[in-house]
């Protein structure tokens, strides 16, 4: 039993920032402003935030295939310490997780080696190849929570389709990764004034733009839930608007990433800053972070992606894409608070209570009864980053050398503390 | 003299004073590759190694002229052939090499970037003779040394690029170049071979050719793949010659005393009429041969000064430290 006091509690479904007071109990939150009962432990949060853990749908964890690069272990300790409380795994290991069994693999290593909750995505078709769908209903019943290929298209629109229909039967979540593949192939930057004077292969964000209407259609086809893995273009709001206005079952993510970096920041060819899809315009990101304040993208993930250094000192075209973000995605979204004027609660809606609502969990709130999945920050601490401080396995980070404000203090999962800074001096 | 740069990775870097001190310098050097001497001995003891990735005959030839004029050890490394096709790394490449104690680094690369990669990562001068779609400096500089002798200034020119610019690193280094000393750079070619948004970069940019050329004082023509004429980028050959070839009557639209230009090695009868690259009062692309190995000359006894200057800064330092 833990009672935190003089806590400012950040509730994103109240929408509500107020100082008070949390009483956790049993690994779950007991009641909100109320006395401390005896027995139970007081901690002075010092006004410092108390927010709901954050879900992160969309998690690259090298296990397996990968270790090197990331294990569930390494994972599960920059987790903690980032503040998510709950890792949503991408099915994009090797194998894929593409059959129960690979599942039930991953979900009982990841019980034993990780302090914080563990879902997996599985693949929506085997082997992550786009031809076949994958075992969608014995895969449910082994707990995955959504069903997406990652960062790869199903080029078939007949394969995609099936999958859908397949998957509305059972009210399972289908993530999409919006693009069009004939424009994409190859393509490293956004087109644009930037990549020509690079000299680098890149793709229009119509392409995303594209690839959503196709994925959109199909979902009006079929009925099926749906979620954008990543809106990151002014282009592609639009029909994002029109599905939801039409009442289809539909949201959208982003990684944080794309709503703090843009095209300018790859500078001479700085390969850490290469993603799929690739960093947009500023006048793009400006879009995005307008249309997650007016709730249209809902979810804000780090689309953690470890890399190893072998990947990254490459030519910036051969180079492989993405950056780890399970330590930075709070820090790097409380410049969203800082400098683009999103509240608090706002921001933990996408991290926290929409991603979790999504997938049918139930954290993110801080009602009674909810978990007590929790996680205490210092909005306003700055400091420098030194990626080779992260507890990732890979310190491919873009915020390296960058200055940050926003720590996390602590993290608690089901009532425990699963991590604290006390003590610690970088 | 003004050179501060310890590489040359681009054009981009560049100060127009220093582009401007590489012409200079490189002026010296045509004069001496003219006289019956042709030697300097400014890179007397030091090592060169030019390593090409991609394949190429006459920049490196160039390059090895260049280094062996002026005294140094040169050494061409094909790695079209070598070890790299065994997987190694770009990087373990480097550092291979660097153990050597190179002194000037030559390497062209397929892809762009890569050769400001490679400069992380080693402790001599790096030059870059061509990068992926990025740049290919010292075939501006050599362009720009032509252009000054034939024109008498290196501003104020009214320049078309003519050909396939998306894909072409002579054209960006170009046209940064003749950009920052201030000319009037007008791009032509067919939409599929724009970069997108190059009207950005404060060019003008045609798809008529006649247009593109009009009063131009420099026609500047770029080679094309024949691989991006099979129907992927322009419907044919024949179209593209028809369109963007240069002959006598679209070369008419240019100013009379306009000079003719090409990077080589040419397509004839695809991008450029064979008579009018032969017509010795308009084409100058013998003479940008030449000027190519003046300016490389140029470029790696300014770079080889800086370095030498940094390793006495590093005595320095260290005998006070010792």
């Amino acid at each position: 039993m833990r009672w935190f006091h003089n806590a400012r509690l950040i509730d994103p479904d109240a929408g509500t920032d107020t100082i008070g007071t949390l009483l956790i109990r049993e690994g779950r939150i007991a009641e909100r402003d109320g006395p401390c009962p005896d027995g139970a432990e007081a901690v002075d949060a010092h006004g410092k935030c108390l927010a709901p853990g954050i879900v992160d749908l969309g998690v690259q964890v090298g296990e397996p295939g990968a270790q090197h690069k990331e294990s569930l272990r390494t994972a599960g300790l920059a987790a903690a310490k980032g503040g998510v409380t709950t890792i949503v795994m991408r099915p994009d290991t090797d194998p894929a997780i593409d059959t129960p069994e690979v599942l039930e693999y991953v979900t009982r290593r990841a019980m034993a080696r990780t302090p914080v909750n563990i879902r997996a995505m599985a693949a929506l078709t085997r082997g992550r190849a786009g031809r076949e769908m994958a075992e969608i209903g014995l895969l449910q019943d082994a707990g995955a929570v959504a069903f997406g290929d990652g960062d790869r298209v199903v080029p078939d629109t007949r394969v995609l389709g099936r999958a859908m229909t397949y998957a509305r039967g059972l009210g399972a979540l289908i993530v999409g990764h919006p693009q069009d593949i004939g424009l994409s192939t190859g393509a490293c930057a956004t087109s644009g004034k930037f990549a020509s004077l690079r000299g680098l292969p890149a793709v229009s964000p119509m392409a995303e733009r594209i690839g959503l209407d196709r994925d959109l259609g199909l979902v009006e086809m079929t009925g099926a839930r749906y979620h954008a893995d990543q809106i990151t273009c002014a282009r592609a709001l639009p029909p994002l608007e029109r599905a939801k206005g039409n009442g289809l079952d539909v949201t959208a993510g982003i990684s944080i990433h794309h709503l703090t970096l843009n095209e300018l920041d790859l500078g001479d060819f700085r390969t850490f800053f290469k993603f799929t899809p690739p960093l947009r315009s500023e006048d793009d990101r400006r879009a995005v972070v307008e249309a997650l304040r007016e709730g249209l993208i809902d979810i804000i993930c780090s689309m953690h992606s470890p890399q190893d250094e072998e990947s990254k000192r490459l030519p910036f075209e051969e180079a492989a894409a993405g950056a780890v973000g399970l330590e930075t995605l709070l820090p790097a979204a409380m410049r969203l608070y800082h400098s683009e004027g999103l509240s608090l609660p706002q921001i933990w809606r996408a991290l926290s209570l929409n991603p979790a609502r999504r997938l049918g969990l139930a954290g993110g709130r801080l009602m009674a009864g909810a978990p007590a999945d929790l996680v205490l920050f210092d909005p306003d601490a700055p400091f420098v980053l030194d990626r080779f401080t992260l507890l990732s396995k890979s310190k491919n980070t873009p915020f390296d050398g960058a200055r940050l404000q926003g720590r996390v203090l602590a993290s608690y999962v089901a009532g425990e503390c699963v991590y604290t800074r006390e003590g610690q001096d970088a | 003299m003004t050179f501060s740069q310890r590489h040359l990775l681009g054009i981009e870097p560049l100060h127009p004073l220093e582009i401007a001190s590489i012409l200079d310098l490189a002026e010296e050097y045509v004069a001496l590759n003219r006289s019956a001497e042709k030697h300097a001995p400014v890179l007397e003891g030091m090592t060169q190694i030019n390593m090409f990735f991609e394949s190429s005959t006459r920049t490196q030839a160039s390059f090895e002229l260049a280094g062996k004029r002026l005294g140094a050890d040169v050494m061409n490394m094909a790695m079209a052939q070598s070890s790299v096709t065994k997987g190694e790394t770009l990087i373990d490449t480097a550092l291979t090499l660097n153990a050597m104690h190179p002194d000037l680094l030559v390497v062209r690369h397929g892809r762009s970037g890569a050769v400001n990669l490679l400069a992380e990562k080693v402790n001599c001068a790096v030059l870059n003779a061509g990068d992926g779609r990025h740049e290919h400096p010292t075939q501006a500089l050599l362009d720009a040394l032509t252009i000054r002798r034939k024109k008498g200034r290196l501003h104020r020119l009214v320049i078309a690029i003519c050909g396939d610019i998306a894909h072409s690193r002579v054209a960006r280094s170009n046209l940064i170049l003749l950009g920052k000393m201030e000319n009037r750079v007008r791009l032509v070619g067919p939409p599929t071979l724009m970069p997108p948004q190059v009207g950005e970069f404060g060019v003008e940019v045609f798809d008529d050719m006649r247009a593109g050329l009009e009063g131009a004082d420099v026609v500047m023509m770029l080679r094309l793949q024949r691989e991006r004429m099979d129907g992927g980028f322009v419907p044919s050959e024949r179209e593209y010659f028809q369109r963007y070839g240069l002959d006598a009557e679209k070369l008419a639209h240019a100013k009379p005393d306009a000079i003719v230009m090409h990077p080589g090695p040419m397509n004839r009868g695809i991008e450029i009429d064979g008579a009018i690259a032969d017509d010795i009062n308009r084409s100058v692309i013998q003479e940008q041969v030449e000027m190519g190995v003046a300016v490389r000359m140029a470029c790696m006894d300014l770079l080889a000064r800086n370095l030498r200057a940094e390793r006495e800064r590093a005595r320095l330092r260290e005998a006070a430290d010792g």
